[in-house]
């Protein structure tokens, strides 16, 4: 089955720096797609080159089965929510809707008012008084009510509080299980990842780190503890994330497919969280200048 | 999109609207009493019988003096309609959309950034014309009296000529072209600055250097003047002038036959049709010479004035002329406006 | 209709927990055959999670033969998990509440009887990843 977003070696350059390159993907279709990675990794490119607002450098992209930009057709098939939730500051809530409804359209002008209504939002109050939470849920509205087969969300709960973010969280997720689109949310927080995504992509310094289902990531990774050795004599398949050592102990998270036979090590299961934290974290120190012993 | 465009444009609309009922209430309140005062001054058929100035010149005192003040204004107000158009509803069009990170929302929709450019450009554009033009309507109605006997008066000043700068750009139709050219220019600026401000402030810039510009190096040349040869006699010629490179030249007499036209230049020209320089009569040089004396000298040489001229009778042809080629220009413009918005792509 | 928690601390898969709570809503006879199960979007709109996993553990729920699934109309309760009767849930509860009432005599707090607990618990069923 053909993904919902594909990418083969896809890279975006401003002047002499990659914003996103050697970006290869293959985004499954009825998932929600998380993907994560610190400010500046690239999301928001990502992003932006799916839904036609950049051009790629090198490499291509296809979104539904089209190219991005293609038309008007395949936007009306595609929810975008950017960051910062922009609406129009002088424009009403209703008027946000008519603005929807004129130019989309599969518009479902009753399920756009259900929500409305349901979110306790003054149809006349002007966008630009609206809280934070409010704007980021009118703009997710204004995406939904088009009906689209995929949904794009750069960043939509960084800048909410706590609550308003488990709202926003609410809302999407009985959207999808009434519509049943695909979702790609890009966050750079790591937090409510496991409970709601279970496609993950891992973005740090314009690259792909890791990407795959949540339930493969989950079960290929392992924490290790054990007395204190050289990591070189765990076997080749096995990939070390992230090591760390004491004098007496060794702690290494690691990625295999196959089950770790040493008794000498204790196993133990990796919350998706420490997963990804282990992922940027080995990303960040691949760009730190290495330190030379001179002994 | 047109619903959208309209629905963005609306509060402008109103602001456009009340400026206007406000302009013409003034102008009607004092409009029947100025034509009354027309109609009973003679000036309308005061060609026939040659006593236009002392008519034009009674009608002018008689009128109350604010309608003065109302006259000034109401043409100062023609001049910045077309400028506030472009600054106002033509710079923030786009300008505004990437400021505020809205065009990411608009231009992800199910409708076509080209459509959604040309339909804005269209409809806005549409009301820039029709605000622009009955402002004109409304002030070229009220202030003919005015322009005619104001340019009886003062014989053929330039500033009450209707080909003259002040009034051929506050009068007829130019004033729609203005506003349309205004602003594509704006719309073009907010495109390329992407800032509301800055994109106001250079469209300020380049409308008011092309309005003032334009009348002075191109206008003139829109259609090739005419020509009359005066004779000069030792009784008609009023004075002496600078020529080009240094020359004296004898200016031409005040012709009848020429009111109200649009005088552009002039050369005293010999029998022979050379270019005759009254510096070398000895009698006209010198700093001050007898005007009696060289006025007698150079009758005796049987010399003429060739005026260039725009006659008064093409006013509408400059009109049409000039309006066609600013509502090219705005054209082109809003064409850069929407291969521009078509191809971007950064983000 | 039962309403789902979740413990996002106890290291237990979302839809595994989905699974469990079912298990016991039905053995506490809260759950009854005929039962309707919450719908994908009321489990979601209240705890904000995939509607993936809720449909996964409803899933895992019909393999068990514990629910069915009815196109159009919900997910129902077929029938209890086999072996397990009220009576015989009546009579370990007392021998729980039994049990309990002589460790507190003996001195142990709560902390000491859920260790206990769960070490009995884990060496009988060979339970978590090891």
């Amino acid at each position: 089955m053909r993904g919902v977003i594909e990418t083969v070696g896809l890279g975006k350059r401003y002047g002499q720096d990659w914003a996103l390159r050697d970006c290869t993907l293959a985004l499954p279709e009825g998932r929600i797609i998380g993907l994560v990675g610190p400010n500046g990794a690239g999301k928001t490119t990502l992003l932006h080159l799916a839904v036609g607002l950049l051009a790629p450098t090198a490499g291509t992209i296809t979104v539904l089965g089209e190219r991005p930009g293609a038309g008007p057709t395949q936007l009306a098939r595609i929810g975008f929510v950017a960051q910062d939730t922009p609406t129009y500051t002088r424009m009403s809530v209703s008027n946000h809707l008519r603005l929807g409804a004129w130019l989309n359209p599969g518009w479902d002008e009753a399920l756009a008012r259900h929500r409305i209504g349901q979110l306790g939002l003054d149809p006349r109050q002007r966008a630009g008084s609206l809280s934070g939470g409010e704007r980021a849920q009118l703009a997710l509205t204004l995406a939904l009510a088009k009906r689209p087969d995929l949904l794009l969300l750069d960043e939509p709960v960084a800048s909410l509080d706590p609550l308003a973010r488990r709202d926003f969280l609410r809302g999407l997720m009985e959207a999808v299980a009434e519509q049943g689109m695909s979702v790609v949310l890009s966050s750079h927080l790591v937090a409510d990842l496991e409970r709601v995504c279970d496609y993950l992509v891992v973005l740090v310094a314009s690259r792909v780190r890791v990407a795959g289902e949540v339930n493969a990531l989950l079960s290929s990774h392992y924490r290790l503890s054990g007395p204190r050795r050289d990591p070189g004599v765990l076997p080749a398949a096995v990939e070390i994330v992230e090591e760390s050592h004491t004098d007496k102990q060794s702690t290494l998270l690691v990625r295999t497919d196959d089950p770790i036979h040493d008794p000498s090590w204790s196993v133990k299961p990796v919350s998706l969280e420490d997963l990804v934290l282990a992922y940027m974290s080995r990303a960040r120190d691949d760009h730190a200048p290495r330190l030379e012993v001179v002994p | 999109m047109i619903r959208l465009s309209w629905l963005q444009f609306r509060s402008e609309a109103v602001v456009a609207a009340a400026a206007l009922a406000a302009f013409a209430v003034l102008l009607a309140a004092t409009g029947p009493h100025l034509f009354h005062l027309y109609d009973i001054s003679g000036v309308a058929t005061c060609q026939a019988r040659g006593n236009c100035v002392s008519l034009a010149s009674t009608l002018i005192n008689k009128i109350p003096g604010y309608y003065e003040l109302v006259y000034f204004g109401a043409t100062g107000i023609l001049l910045a309609v077309p400028l506030i158009i472009g600054a106002f509803w033509g710079a923030p069009l786009v300008a505004r959309e990437f400021e505020a990170g809205t065009f990411r929302l608009a231009w992800t929709q199910g409708v076509s950034r080209e459509r959604w450019i040309t339909t804005k450009l269209a409809v806005v554009g549409l009301g820039a014309m029709v605000t622009a033009g009955l402002f004109s309507l409304v002030l070229t109605w009220w202030a003919g009296p005015i322009d005619t006997a104001a340019a009886l008066k003062e014989n053929n000043s330039i500033t009450f000529i209707r080909l003259g700068f002040m009034l051929f750009a506050t009068r007829g139709i130019t004033p729609v072209g203005y506003a349309a050219f205004s602003f594509a220019l704006g719309v073009s600026a907010g495109v390329l600055i992407r800032r509301t401000l800055p994109a106001m402030a250079a469209t300020l810039g380049v409308f008011a250097a092309v309005q003032i510009g334009w009348p002075i190096w191109v206008r003139s040349h829109l259609i090739a003047p005419a020509h009359i040869a005066v004779a000069l006699t030792a009784a008609n010629i009023p004075g002496l002038g600078q020529g080009p490179g240094g020359t004296i030249m004898a200016n031409p007499p005040n012709l009848s036959s020429l009111s109200g036209d649009w005088i552009l230049s002039f050369q005293t020209v010999d029998p022979a049709g050379h270019v005759f320089n009254a510096a070398t009569v000895p009698a006209c040089s010198g700093n001050s010479p007898n005007t009696q004396v060289c006025g007698a000298a150079l009758g005796a040489l049987h010399l003429r004035d060739v005026i260039a001229y725009q006659p008064a009778s093409r006013f509408w042809a400059f009109q049409w002329y000039e309006t066609g080629i600013f509502l090219a220009a705005a054209v082109v413009l809003a064409g850069f406006c929407l291969w521009w918005v078509r191809r971007r792509r950064l983000g | 209709m039962i309403e789902f928690q979740l413990d996002e601390t106890s290291g237990v898969a979302t839809y595994l927990q989905l699974v469990q709570q079912v298990h016991q809503a039905l053995r506490m006879g809260m759950l009854e055959p005929g039962d309707q199960l919450p719908t994908a979007q009321q489990v979601v709109a209240k705890l904000a999670i995939n509607p993936n996993t809720v449909l996964k553990a409803y899933r895992e729920l019909e393999r068990e033969g514990l629910v069915r699934a009815r196109p159009g109309l919900g997910t129902f309760v077929t029938r209890s998990p086999s072996g397990t009767d009220p009576a015989t849930q009546a009579r370990f509860l007392a021998a729980m509440a039994e049990w309990l009432r002589s460790a507190r005599l003996a001195g142990l707090g709560p902390d000491d009887i859920e260790a206990i607990y769960r070490t009995a618990f884990r060496n009988c069923f060979a339970e978590g990843v090891a």
